[in-house]
Order: C-alpha cells, then structure tokens, then sequence
C-alpha cells in the first residue's frame, strides 16, 4: 500500500498550489498535530503517574487508622518507619535476596552470552531457549519451585542428599529462602540477559578481537580487556533494569509463602513491596504504606547509583 | 576470522542452559500428568503420568478458583493494554521522532524520567483509594487503567520510527500534500510495524504475568490467571496436582504466543538493547 504511494511522493519536487482554505488547515496540522499525538500518553502520565507520586507524599503525611479517622502527622510516619524494626527486616531482606540474586546472574549471563556469541547450527532454537524462562508466568514458575524446595519430597532435597546434605527446611530459614527465592529470580532473568548482553558484544567491531590476536593476546584476555569494556553501556541498561526489578521483588517471594505476604513465619523473606501491601491493604494505614513507598523509592536511587558507578569502574583500568 | 567456532565447554554450557531452562517447564507437566501420591512420593517420578486431562478438567470446574473467569480475565486484560498501548506509543513515537515541535526534547526527557520510576508499586496506595472512589474495585477497568501508561513503549517506538522512517520520506509526503495524519497511516505504520510486534508481545507478557496490582484491587471471585492460581494454591496447598495443571493452563498461552513469534521477540529484543 505505502509502496506506490511513496516513490510518487519522492519524484514530485515541485509544490502545487492549493486553495486559502486548505493551506489554513494545514498549517493547523503542521503546528498543532505534534501536541496531539503525544498527548495522549502524557494525560495518562498526569492520571496514572503525577497523580498517584503527588498523593502518595500527600498521604504519607496523614495517619490512617482502620475506623476511618485521618490525622495529620507530618513526618511522624517516617520517623516510625525509621524506628520500626520490621521494615528494616524488609530492607536487609529485599537488598540480601537482590545481591545473593545479581551477582551470579551478571557472571552467569555475561558467559552464557559469550557462549552464544560463537558459531553453531540451530542457532535461533538455542537462543529461543534461553529465552524460554522469561515467557512463563511468574506465579506458575515460583509454585514449580516451591514444590521443587519442599522439605520432605523437594527434588532438591533428594538430590541433596546424594551428597549426604541433611534435608534443609528452605522456606524456614532465613538464608535458605533467600537463595531460594534468587534461583527462580535468576531462572527467570539470567538468559534474558544474556541474550542483551549478546546484541551488546555483536556490536563491538571484529577488528579489535584480530589485532588483539596478532598482538598475541589469548581469548581469555581478549574477553576481559576488550568485550567487558565495550559492553559497558549494556551492562549499565542491564544493572538498572535488575536493580528496579529487584527492588521491588514481590511475586516470587509472595507464592513462596502461599500467596502471602508476610513472608514467612518470622518475616524472613518479606520484601519491602510485600510489607507495602501488608500495611496499606492488610492494616489499612495508608499513610505508612505511602511513606515505605517513597523510602522504597529513595533505596531504588541509591541502589541505581551504586551500581551505575561500579559498572563505570568496571574494565576502566584499561 | 579467527576461532570463533565453539569449544567443547562452550557446547557443554549451552546444553546445560537449555537444560535448566526447559526442566521446570518439563517438571510441571510431569506433575500436572500425575497423582497427588505420585507427587509426594520419594525418589520423585521423572516422566509424565496419564492424568492430565482429567487434572485439567478438575481446574476448571473447581467453583472456588474460578480459572476459567482468570483465564478470560487476563486474556481481556492484556489484550485491551496491548492494543492501547501499541496505539499509543506509536503515534506518540511518529510525533518524537518525526515531526518538529517547541519543547520535543523537554517532553521525551519527561518520558524517559517516568520509565525509572516504578510507578505501579510506588503509588498503590492512591491508586487503591482511586479506584474505591470511582467504585471500580473488582473490576477489570481497575486493572487496565493504571497500565495503559507504558514510557518504555513510547521509548522503543521513538527509537524504531528514528531508525526505519528516514526524515526524508516524511518531508516528501508533506510536499506532496499529505497531513500529519495520512502520512502517519500511509508511510510510517507499515514500516514500523516490526516494532509495534516487539512492543505488543512485550506488554502482552508483561499484561499477562501482572501480581501485585491485580492482587490488591480485584476479588477473588472476579480473579485474572495469576490470581486464581494464588487461590488454588493457598485453598488447596496439599493438591499439587491441581495447582499444577492450573499453572500449565496458566502458561499455554505464552508459550503458543512464543512459538509463534520467537523469532521477532528474540530480534526485537536485540535491536532494542543496542539502541537504548
């Protein structure tokens, strides 16, 4: 359709006249047609994004009690989550569950990516594959695992114990349910990553690898002193989509406890989304759920910042 | 070229990832296929059982999961987003990347300073009391409002139209007299429309696989898929069966959109890491 309409538009140079009436239109269209086609998303983002971030701060300001009274506080609902040993539990826990979930799925997906860099037959099949995790549903794949982790029949357990590892209780325990609740996390992430990390390293020039290789370095060397810092900017996209993925982890920690979430029976793995939930829609204080929202927030920043500037060191030694 | 064939530890590696990648998978559908006694038993069973039909059967007609309302639910959800969010990025993506306007880079600034804002986890609370005010708790306008704000889409689509509608064409159909409108319908759709696939089956997954959300604002008795399995799960957390077949039920869908467009997603997802 656009193929005849287009060749005709490219040959004709020449500007016909057109009539006062439309050239008033047109010049309607040329100046105001820009604002209209975007606006639509930005009227979404004033309801469903300005708003709910205004209101949020609002709320947290305001305390919330199940009667229905409202009472201002100011930042009496910051200083008590300040002060409130659970939600300290949920931060260790969200920041443990994302580092013991990050480190190994960055080092797993950067040579898994490596791995597919080479060349090999079916290689859309395998690539298709390792992307296989990401188009499960989160909810059926933290179930899987659960059972998975069960204490008594847990495939994990019985392999396990061919190494005679006494059975571990992994919903019980604090560690246990963090690496726990990082394998489903990493099952589901890590070959999408790679699979980033890829497109990253197949725009890195091939001459570079061949000088280095008259130049006598070995493929170990190569991939640490040429592929990691060129990759740097793919690392960076990769490191903050899992720091705001991981950060607000709920799904699978949530299934992990039966759809629960106070994350376990001494709160060992309740994240800071799961306490979020729990205070607004279980305790119904409003007001202090708003304010662990924005303390959530301003941990994502950090967390961003932190790991923006470690990938920037990364391979800067040169 | 140099060795850029595989070694063996190469190949060793990507036998292993395609193993742990597909095991789960492999693992629900053993237990899906099964008895309750065969899923408890010790060492655990490794092939697939005769039982998955009648599993399946035991799903949908369980009154207390309602999976077959979950199924439909989500289905309308993300399709309705999908769509919405398609149109929207792409008109949005035509006018940044295309069209000169005051302010153009101001806006697509603010753009991409909503993408890092987790907005679906960080305004729940007013959103939740929204909702409640409008009386549109348990419903599914509820679930799709929120979402149908997507800065990643207008994002990508800013980026592809960039690359696959050269500012050239767009001059020339102007020369020629077309509106902003017409030349959007005519030259940039048809050559965007691998982006528009990439963005689509994105936020159909993304639509799919939503928790939290739905979790907080619709009932169990009006569930989407995610939710009804939530209710099995916690109801009958003995019956590893059912729950099973309700998560093989719950990813049919994904796969079959997979299977089909594995090749774009894979692509998509490659361009757009390079582009971002």
């Amino acid at each position: 359709m656009s193929l005849d309409t287009l060749p005709r538009a490219m040959r004709s140079n020449h500007r016909r006249p057109r009539p006062p009436g439309r050239r008033w239109r047109s010049r309607l269209d040329v100046k105001a047609m820009p604002y209209a086609l975007v606006s639509p998303y930005f009227l979404l983002f004033a309801a469903f994004g300005l708003f709910p971030l205004a209101f949020t701060l609002y709320y947290s300001l305001y305390d919330y009690d199940l009667a229905g009274t409202t009472e201002w506080a100011g930042l009496g609902n910051y200083t008590a989550l300040l002060a409130d040993d659970d939600f300290w539990n949920a931060v260790v826990n969200t920041v443990g569950m994302f580092v013991i979930a990050t480190v190994p799925q960055m080092l797993l997906a950067l040579f898994l990516a490596n791995a597919l860099n080479k060349r090999f037959r079916f290689r859309l099949a395998i690539r298709m594959s390792v992307l296989l995790p990401l188009v499960t549903s989160v909810v059926a794949v933290a179930v899987v695992f659960t059972q998975l982790y069960a204490r008594d029949w847990g495939l994990v357990n019985w392999i396990l114990g061919w190494f005679g590892v006494d059975p571990t209780n992994w919903r019980a325990e604090r560690v246990p349910s963090w690496i726990a609740i990082a394998t489903m996390v990493d099952w589901r992430w890590t070959g999408y990553n790679a699979i980033i990390f890829l497109a990253g390293m197949q725009t890195i020039p091939r001459d570079l690898y061949e000088a280095a290789a008259i130049d006598g370095a070995s493929r170990r060397r190569q991939f640490w002193q040429i592929t990691l810092p060129m990759l740097r900017p793919t690392m960076i996209f990769v490191v903050l989509n899992s720091t705001i993925g991981g950060l607000t982890l709920f799904s699978e920690p949530t299934t992990f406890y039966n759809g629960n979430v106070d994350g376990g029976s001494q709160g060992q793995f309740q994240t800071v989304a799961m306490f979020i939930v729990k205070e607004g829609f279980r305790e119904f204080d409003y007001g202090y759920a708003a304010a662990a929202a924005w303390l959530l927030f301003l941990l994502i920043l950090l967390g961003a910042l932190i790991n923006f500037l470690f990938v920037r060191r990364i391979g800067g030694t040169k | 070229m140099t060795n850029w064939s595989p070694t063996v530890i190469t190949r060793v590696m990507l036998g292993l990832a395609i193993v742990v990648s597909a095991f789960p998978l492999y693992w629900m559908l053993v237990i899906a296929s099964r008895t309750n006694a065969d899923a408890v038993a010790v060492p655990p069973p490794f092939l697939p059982g005769g039982n998955l039909g009648e599993n399946i059967v035991a799903v949908l007609n369980n009154e207390d999961a309602h999976f077959l309302l979950g199924l439909t639910n989500s289905f309308l959800i993300a399709s309705i987003v999908t769509v919405s969010v398609v149109l929207i990025s792409t008109l949005a993506g035509f006018s940044f990347a295309n069209l000169n306007f005051k302010g153009r880079n101001m806006l697509l600034l603010a753009v991409l300073l909503t993408m890092a804002v987790p907005l679906q986890q960080m305004g729940v609370v007013p959103l939740y009391r929204l909702m409640v005010s409008l009386e549109w708790t348990g419903t599914l306008k509820a679930v799709i409002l929120p979402y149908l704000l997507n800065g990643f889409g207008v994002f990508l689509m800013t980026q592809y139209t960039r690359q696959a509608v050269p500012m050239e064409l767009v001059e020339a159909a102007r020369v020629d007299g077309a509106a902003t409108l017409r030349i959007w319908w005519n030259v940039v759709l048809p050559a965007v429309r691998p982006g528009m696939a990439v963005l689509g089956i994105n936020t159909f997954m993304l639509m799919w696989n939503d928790f939290m959300w739905p979790l907080i604002v619709l009932t169990p008795d009006n569930p989407t898929v995610q939710i009804a399995i939530t209710q099995l799960n916690a109801r009958f957390s003995t019956n590893y069966t059912l729950i099973f077949a309700g998560t093989a039920l719950s990813i049919i869908p994904l796969i079959a959109v997979f299977v089909a467009f594995g090749r774009q997603i894979v692509g998509g997802l490659m361009e757009g890491a390079v582009k971002a």
